[in-house]
């Protein structure tokens, strides 16, 4: 369930238009590292996640993603308010324009529609958190190339500096999510050694679950050889 | 916070909203650090009366925070993406 709030993460104030920037820009909406193909990725792969703190994770980090997309949408509607027929024409911008006009359809810069194809969701936990790591890269370095294209436009400069930075922090939460599931990497070398190979997700998450009360029991009552006699 | 004009306001709201989302991604891969948990419900606590200061004098936030006695005041704000609006 989800709540809207009316606000932005970050405040948007555009003053001055821009359709060539839009185009280039739309790219964070709809193109092949956006915050769209982020928020589905994120809100798909947590349904197979068994770690709850990392289940929390993709949640909490799609959610933000979806905040983003309303950013973007928004910088784009700004950029592209009451252009002149002769921006349109000069810009590039027309290309869009004619099928779009001035309304937000998710595309790449390119014009290619958005596509879930450029997301994975794959069942294994460690491969989707390897994706998410890739993923917030990608769309940090897609957002190092606006900043060098919006850099004499400071109300777009400042939104779009915002965003990158949540890349990095999303990476960091990312990385200490894999790190959470070592104990799973381990086990599953363990399995692979004694030839047993956990193929079904239900069958991998009752796994890792059992392993996790295991260890917390472990932890609460060490082995009694271990236990000091005095 | 009840004196500040409408803009001012909503500022707080962003940048104390911002503090709670980035505090809850932090705490979901550290649940038991208690720097983070007691700097948490600091801010929640200031966003919570900051966000009900403005619901009363403003306008809705959220489609739970609606008074409306005449008129359904959820419609009657503009939007993010709409001009008039401060955020």
């Amino acid at each position: 369930m989800w709540t809207y709030i009316k606000m932005l993460e970050f405040p948007v104030n555009i003053k001055t238009t821009s359709a060539t920037l839009a185009t280039a820009i739309i790219s964070q909406l709809g193109g092949p590292d956006g915050e769209k193909g982020a928020s589905v990725r994120y809100l798909s792969q947590r349904y197979a996640m068994p770690d709850k703190r990392v289940a929390g994770v993709l949640t909490d980090i799609g959610t933000e993603e979806l905040g983003h997309e309303e950013m973007v949408a928004t910088i784009i509607t700004q950029l592209t308010k009451n252009l002149t027929m002769d921006e349109i024409e000069k810009s590039g911008f027309y290309q869009y324009y004619v099928d779009h006009t001035t309304g937000v359809y998710p595309v790449s810069a390119a014009g290619v529609p958005f596509s879930v194809a450029t997301i994975q969701s794959t069942g294994d936990p460690i491969t989707d958190l390897h994706e998410d790591l890739a993923a917030e890269q990608k769309a940090r370095l897609t957002y190092d190339n606006i900043l060098r294209l919006c850099k004499d436009e400071p109300d777009v400069y400042e939104a779009i500096k915002f965003l990158r930075a949540r890349e990095m922090v999303h990476y960091q939460r990312f990385g200490e999510s894999l790190r959470m599931m070592i104990p799973i990497i381990s086990m599953l070398s363990i399995l692979h050694l004694i030839k047993v190979q956990p193929v079904c997700n239900i069958r991998f998450a009752r796994l890792y679950t059992d392993l996790q009360r295991k260890t917390a029991k472990a932890v609460a009552n060490p082995v009694p050889s271990l236990v000091s006699k005095t | 916070m009840e004196k500040m004009c409408k803009e001012d306001l909503m500022k707080l709201i962003q940048s104390t909203n911002f503090t709670v989302i980035e505090l809850g991604l932090y705490l979901d891969t550290h649940p038991n650090c208690p720097c983070g948990l007691s700097a948490y419900e600091d801010y929640s606590k200031k966003l919570k009366r900051a966000v009900d200061i403005y619901e009363r004098k403003f306008g809705p936030l959220t489609i739970h925070g609606v008074d409306s006695d005449t008129e359904w005041a959820w419609v009657m704000t503009p939007w993010p993406w709409q001009k008039g609006c401060d955020c």
